[in-house]
């Protein structure tokens, strides 16, 4: 039918326009990266130059291992204490469970310019300061909410007759939550591993208001340098940057088409 | 293997009175069928069979030990869920194998009894399968292969058959019989599905509001029940309401019904009577028959014919009764004649009113 022709072109059109509106300013910030003139100019020259004089930058790099630190140990303590506390939500009734549950994601919607204000506020008032602990525990706040909203949500497919068909088998709690459960909700808890990681590793605000001069993540480091001057190595660890971040996010849409499996 | 006693059981939940001071006994080795409406508190008193509740009072044991607080998983009993709950992430192999792995069986042992446990439902080439590529009825086997892999004291069943089909369900309710039989395992089953009952259990308890309105074998359920509602819940039943005369009643228009079965009550009392439809005799003349036979007239308003048997629905000053009559080869009757009921004293029973 030329009419569904017709509907299936624009419906193409529309994805490849959509695409470029997310997209190109992206790729054109990547192609800079590898473009010899510092000021954009044309035409492209291939150079992987910003590349090299960018790991002659300690401070560069020494922001990349200090954000790539704190995002995994963000990763695997707010993955821990979030599946735990998704899995007591998900059992158990106890008083105060609806509060706590209703509390647990307004902080999602908090700015975090707010949350990271209230953070230095507080961090001074118990004596914890600046630095790389206090936005450790920053991140893993921040990252906390996510762990619980995607493992419930993965909670909520797992039909409760299999923790009681295991029990009635003879498992105990632990071995009933580690060969039931846990493989049950895993893709959610990968996925929202991923997100926690995500939300350290691409953290600005926060990580900003907690950090020393001299003990900082990747975000913060690149800001400073840009008030410095702009140079194309901040093209080049941006594009690292997004390469890496949209590599987790890849893997965390696939982990979420695994949670429709059966 | 073992028996098992329930003694006084009560079980509320809030305001609501779930099971109300339930005793049953049941025998070792023996097939049982909990049978009521939703909400009579069947599932409830299997859950506390099995243990993932306990009673608010009463006692429970099973094999002579008291277990009214041993939580499910020391309780050593076998369970069949409604919906199989197999594990998704195990094959059917692991599935059969999870109560005797996580006992610490050791490897050989495990894989032996899984085997011989698929074959004895029949799967014994399906141990690499996974459970969504089964059917319905190969799940069935599955999580009943799952359950008595183990060696349970007692196998419970939560309405095991009610997802499958009425072709498959009646071959499942023959394989299930056979292998309660081979293994000789106490079996405990709740099912509101009053056919099933009657054709798999030794003995059947009806359950309504949690309490326990009936315990026997079939037969004698079915032939003297000891309510209106165990008459009208397991099978049909034409319930006529009267004064006690002694050895029947007398219906508010002078009439008198004979019965020589159910309780004895003294003469005045309200009582009912229960006939079954398939005792009932239909027929067309009012003459000469044996005197002590139980008669009314009545008019046929209805007929339904079912290949082996018609039921026909009979008005007799505002009830409806209904007769069951087998296909003979006689005549039928048309719907607006009228018609002489008569069936036995034997074939009614008394039963006090409540």
């Amino acid at each position: 039918m030329a009419t569904t022709r017709i509907l299936e072109g624009l419906g193409r059109l529309y994805i490849g326009l959509l695409l470029a509106f997310l997209y190109l300013p992206i790729i054109i910030m990547a192609l800079m990266s590898f473009n010899v003139s510092p000021f954009y100019q044309l035409p492209f020259e291939w150079t992987t130059e910003w590349y090299a004089s960018l790991w002659q930058n300690d401070q560069l790099i020494a922001a990349t291992w200090n954000s790539l630190e704190i995002a995994i140990l963000t990763t695997i303590i707010s993955v821990v204490l979030g599946s735990a506390a998704s899995l007591a939500l998900f059992r158990y009734e106890f008083l105060g469970k609806k509060v706590l549950q209703a509390l647990l994601f307004p902080p999602i919607a908090i700015p975090w310019l707010i949350t990271g204000t209230a953070m230095l506020i507080f961090f001074f008032g118990v004596g914890i300061g600046r630095g790389l602990f206090a936005i450790l525990l920053g991140h893993v706040a921040l990252a906390l909410p996510y762990v619980i909203v995607v493992v419930s949500a993965r909670l909520q497919t797992f039909a409760p007759e299999l923790e009681e068909a295991a029990r009635s088998l003879g498992a105990n709690q632990w071995q009933v939550t580690v060969r039931v459960t846990l493989p049950w909700i895993m893709p959610g808890v990968i996925a929202g591993g991923l997100f926690a990681f995500a939300v350290s590793f691409d953290q600005f605000v926060v990580s900003y208001f907690l950090s020393t001069p001299g003990q900082t993540t990747l975000p913060v480091e690149i800001y400073a340098a840009i008030r410095k001057g702009f140079t194309p190595e901040i093209n080049a660890v941006s594009t690292i940057i997004i390469v890496v971040s949209m590599a987790l996010m890849l893997l965390t849409a696939r982990f979420f088409k695994f949670g429709g499996e059966k | 293997m073992a028996g098992v006693q329930v003694s006084d059981v009560s079980r509320s939940f809030g305001a609501h009175k779930a099971l109300d001071d339930v005793s049953i006994d049941f025998a070792d080795g023996g097939f049982y069928a909990l049978l009521g409406p939703s909400g009579s508190g069947k599932t409830t008193l299997l859950r506390q069979i099995a243990g993932f509740d306990f009673p608010d009072s009463g006692r429970i044991s099973i094999g002579g030990e008291s277990v009214e607080r041993v939580p499910v998983e020391k309780r050593r009993i076998g369970m069949v869920f409604q919906n199989y709950a197999l594990f998704p992430n195990m094959s059917v192999a692991d599935n059969v194998a999870f109560g005797l792995s996580v006992r610490g069986e050791a490897k050989a042992v495990i894989a032996t009894e899984v085997q011989r446990a698929l074959d004895l439902v029949q799967l014994g080439k399906l141990g690499g399968r996974r459970p969504h590529q089964l059917s319905g009825g190969q799940r069935q086997r599955v999580a009943l292969a799952r359950a008595i892999v183990t060696k349970p004291r007692v196998l419970l069943l939560d309405e095991p058959l009610g997802a499958l089909d009425k072709a498959l369900r009646v071959d499942m309710q023959i394989e299930l019989k056979r292998i309660q039989r081979e293994i000789g395992i106490t079996t405990i089953f709740v099912t509101h599905d009053q056919e099933e009952a009657l054709t798999m259990s030794d003995r059947i308890g009806i359950l309504r509001d949690g309490r326990l309105v009936q315990e026997g074998p079939p037969e004698e359920i079915y032939d003297r029940p000891r309510s209106e509602f165990a008459a009208t819940f397991l099978g049909d039943a034409n319930i006529f309401r009267g004064d006690t005369t002694g050895n029947g009643i007398r219906l508010q228009d002078g009439t008198a019904i004979a019965a020589g079965a159910g309780a004895t009550l003294a003469a005045g009392a309200k009582a009912s009577c229960a006939v079954r439809p398939e005792r009932i005799r239909i027929g067309t003349d009012a003459g000469a028959v044996d005197s002590d036979a139980n008669m009314l007239k009545g008019q046929v308003s209805k007929r339904i014919f079912a290949g082996n048997n018609s039921t026909y629905f009979v008005e007799r000053a505002g009830q409806t009764l209904k007769v069951i009559v087998q296909n003979t080869g006689a005549d039928r009757l048309a719907e607006g004649q009228d018609v002489v009921l008569r069936w036995s004293p034997e074939s009614t029973v008394l039963i006090a009113a409540t």
